[in-house]
């Protein structure tokens, strides 16, 4: 009899809950205002998210759109059968524009617009868009190895000003890096930071270990002590979380941060921070859906659209004279004098176990070890063996509009080894 | 002197409908902490609040059907774990049983692909999937009817052990290095649970379903459930009317792998398709929950999956809505988890004046 009753009650709980919803059902929304959603794999404590969240935020204010009525967030989102939920639930609820913003969000966010043919899903850091010819479906990134590329040059400046003052020997220079995944993504993105590096300070070599995940504070807050441990006088990350930042200020090294400024939490290391800056994406999206025009299959900002750039440089910790170099960098990223990732700038002589082991059939090296074909896995079928030669007139061309707009360098070159 | 004293109430002393009007009035109490926590942390009309979580729940048939396949999701692992628990062998590895089980789905939809017809392909998925889960569920009942290990312990630790496990055919499949096994067979759809009337989550909901019923004549009216009571009950009890302690131990574990097995095998080849670290997404542990909190009843275990779902669901909507931040929803959990929990001690004891102050002398 009580288990019945349990039963019952729970049911009744149910089918009530149910029927009182009934009664506020949605009204007023058959006007064709627009409507858009993110869907976040974090919420903002976490940089990554934070970051798109803030410029999300930005761009739906400018076109006049209000967050609950005109404009959705929604968080903590994992990498599953829920994305596709969270998108259709997106579309239920009138949006007509569906990010995503996480890399293992996209097979769901396919599937989501395999079932709204009019509504348009837009994927931050995917690889998919240019092969599935979806009308609907939008992959996008942004040139961020400019950005730290830029980041480098001023960490380089760093090590050249310890050298300067004797507080490490020229041969000491050795940067610490924490990366997530050992991904394309992160390879480029260390690799352009140490190009950068290395462009000022030629004595600078790299170390680089992973934590395996986007997200985890202890983790990467230990790979930096580690990597202090093992000699590195200035630390940069990849990795979403203040783990790696906040260990550099107690330890007092210098770090290059990511995803936006950590002055505030690291006032006396914080050097400088490249970010991707997703607003004018968000903007463009927004407005071609507004005026019924077409969202690019694979978007790429630049610094000269404004998607990638740096934040304020830190009070404290950056060399003299950083602020000047760092501007005529960029000018020369902008008007193309500088190619990050020419050939004549790195060697890649390394094939063994850790380095470059399944690359060696895909690639061809002239006798110094400058790359000169390379065949990048673009198409992501699954098969992970490359099939499109990437370097063009002596550049590896690390992303492009009519290749996609993911990253897909993926070469350990040399001067940066692993941490153990 | 306090003025009054605690009491334990004799079993059955307590007419059942007291214990559940005391429930219900636990949970009002709750919600209206709830809304006084809104109100002084949010200034958000708290009535709106509430109704907006409902509509987080079931605004639409999709929340719907998103909310069932939750509670059925969370069921199916609490229903794992609550043999053991009756045995009082306290089973913390639920979530490294499923997540061995779901890789076994995801190998079988690897590596078989599309050898076999998709209804032979689902059999051989589930029931390797449920090896996967029984293997390591029944470890650590070995360690523990052999050599007396702590569960609590072993069974945990298993955990991590099933993560790596996963993490590195992670690693070797997906060369790539993005720590992302893609959708499997997301063309040929092998090894995908079939969507019954356009229901993609239906076929889970009944699997779920009838396990439940299983589960509950099982544990009350077999004789292996008597035996895992009495065993619970008292060890020594069950070597004296001569139930051969260990075999049920193990037996009991098996039992519990296996569906633990079962809800991975749900979870990949009914939702995600694909195997990560974090397929199980800790319903392993809030598992534990709501097999406690049902008493350990099978039946009741549908009300306390669906409490715990509706409020996941709901203040997530409110988090969206409102602006609030999602730790909100775990605040409102948390709320509501400890009001029922705290009315548990008012069905088990009551509160007896003292009837003489005693005087010191």
């Amino acid at each position: 009899m009580k288990r019945i009753l349990a039963v019952v009650l729970a049911l009744v709980m149910v089918l009530g809950l149910a029927a009182c919803t009934k009664t506020p059902a949605k009204t007023g929304t058959n006007d064709a205002a627009l409507k858009v959603g993110l869907i976040c794999l974090h919420d903002e404590n976490s940089t990554y998210d934070k970051n798109f969240i803030d410029a999300f935020k930005e761009a739906c204010e400018k076109a006049g759109l209000v967050e609950g009525e005109s404009y959705f967030i929604t968080t903590n989102i994992p990498e599953g059968a829920e994305c596709k939920e969270a998108a259709l639930d997106f579309v239920d609820q009138g949006c007509t524009l569906v990010f995503a913003d996480s890399f293992g969000h996209e097979p769901y966010l396919i599937e989501a617009a395999k079932e709204c043919p009019d509504v348009q899903f837009c994927h931050a850091t995917g690889t998919k868009a240019h092969t599935e010819n979806l009308a609907n479906f939008h992959d996008a990134f942004a040139s961020i190895y400019e950005g730290r590329y830029l980041a480098g040059v001023a960490a380089g400046l760093k090590l050249n000003e310890m050298i300067e003052a004797g507080d490490i020997k020229a041969d000491a220079a050795k940067i610490g890096y924490i990366g997530a995944y050992p991904y394309a993504e992160v390879k480029s993105g260390y690799t352009s930071f140490f190009l950068g590096a290395r462009s000022v300070c030629e004595s600078a070599t790299m170390e680089v270990t992973f934590t395996n995940s986007w997200y985890d504070e202890t983790l990467e807050k230990e790979g930096a002590q580690k990597l202090v441990a093992d000699g590195c006088v200035l630390i940069s990350q990849h990795a979403d979380s203040y783990g790696a930042p906040t260990a550099c200020e107690e330890a007092g090294v210098p770090n290059v941060s990511y995803n936006g400024s950590t002055e505030a939490q690291c006032p006396d290391t914080f050097i400088v921070s490249s970010r991707i800056n997703w607003e004018p994406y968000f903007t463009l999206c927004i407005n071609a859906v507004k005026d019924g025009k077409d969202i690019p299959t694979d978007y790429i900002g630049t610094i000269d659209t404004g998607s990638v750039v740096l934040t304020d440089l830190g009070k404290n910790a950056p060399a003299k004279g950083t602020a000047d170099k760092l501007a005529e960098v960029k000018a020369g990223l902008i008007d193309g004098s500088i190619k990050v990732f020419d050939t004549a700038n790195f060697t890649v002589t390394r094939f063994n176990d850790t380095y470059n082991q399944y690359k060696k059939d895909s690639i061809k090296t002239d006798k110094d070890g400058k790359v000169t074909e390379y065949l990048a896995d673009v198409d992501d079928a699954g098969d992970y063996i490359g099939e499109t030669n990437v370097i063009i007139d002596g550049i590896f061309v690390e992303s492009g509009s009519d290749m996609r707009s993911a990253p897909y360098f993926d070469l350990d070159i040399d001067g940066i080894t692993f941490a153990k | 002197m306090l003025g009054f004293h605690v009491v334990k109430r004799s079993k059955d002393a307590m007419p059942w409908w007291n214990a559940w009007l005391i429930r219900l009035g636990s949970i009002l109490i709750g919600a209206l902490v709830c809304a006084l926590v809104t109100v002084l942390l949010t200034g958000k009309d708290p009535v709106n609040v509430f109704t907006t979580m409902v509509d987080g729940a079931f605004g639409s048939e999709r929340r719907i059907w998103a909310l069932l396949q939750g509670i059925a999701m969370l069921l199916c692992v609490s229903i794992a774990v609550t043999p053991a628990f009756k045995m009082r062998f306290w089973n913390i590895g639920a979530e490294g049983q499923a997540l061995m089980g779901g890789l076994a789905s995801a190998a079988c939809m690897m590596f078989i692909g599309d050898r076999l017809p998709n209804w032979l392909m689902l059999i051989v998925m589930a029931v390797t999937s449920m090896l996967a889960g029984a293997i390591w569920g029944v470890i650590p009942a070995l360690f523990k009817a052999r050599w007396n290990t702590n569960e609590t312990l072993f069974t945990l630790m298993m955990n991590y052990i099933a993560i790596q496990i996963v993490s590195y055919f992670i690693c070797i499949y997906a060369t790539g290095g993005s720590g992302k096994i893609d959708v499997l067979n997301a063309t040929t759809h092998t090894g995908w649970m079939p969507s019954i009337g356009g229901k993609a989550y239906l076929l889970n909901v009944i699997v779920v379903l009838i396990l439940t019923v299983i589960m509950y004549v099982y544990l009350k009216y077999s004789k292996q459930g008597y035996e895992i009571a009495v065993v619970g009950e008292s060890e020594n009890t069950a070597k004296y009317i001569g139930i051969d302690v260990r075999k049920v131990i193990i037996r009991t574990m098996i039992i519990s792998g296996l569906l633990c097995g079962l809800a991975g095998f749900l979870l990949v080849s009914g939702a995600d398709h694909t195997i990560s670290r974090d397929t199980i997404a800790g319903r392993g542990f809030t598992a534990i929950m709501v097999s406690w909190l049902a008493k350990f009843n099978p039946l009741v275990m549908i009300l306390t999956s669906f409490l715990l779902v509706f409020f996941e669901k709901g203040s997530s909507q409110v988090s969206q809505l409102c602006g609030l931040n999602a730790s909100f929803s775990d605040i409102i959990t948390g709320i509501i988890i400890f009001f029922i929990i705290g009315s548990e001690f008012f069905i088990n004891f009551k509160i007896m004046k003292n009837e003489k102050e005693v005087k010191k002398s």
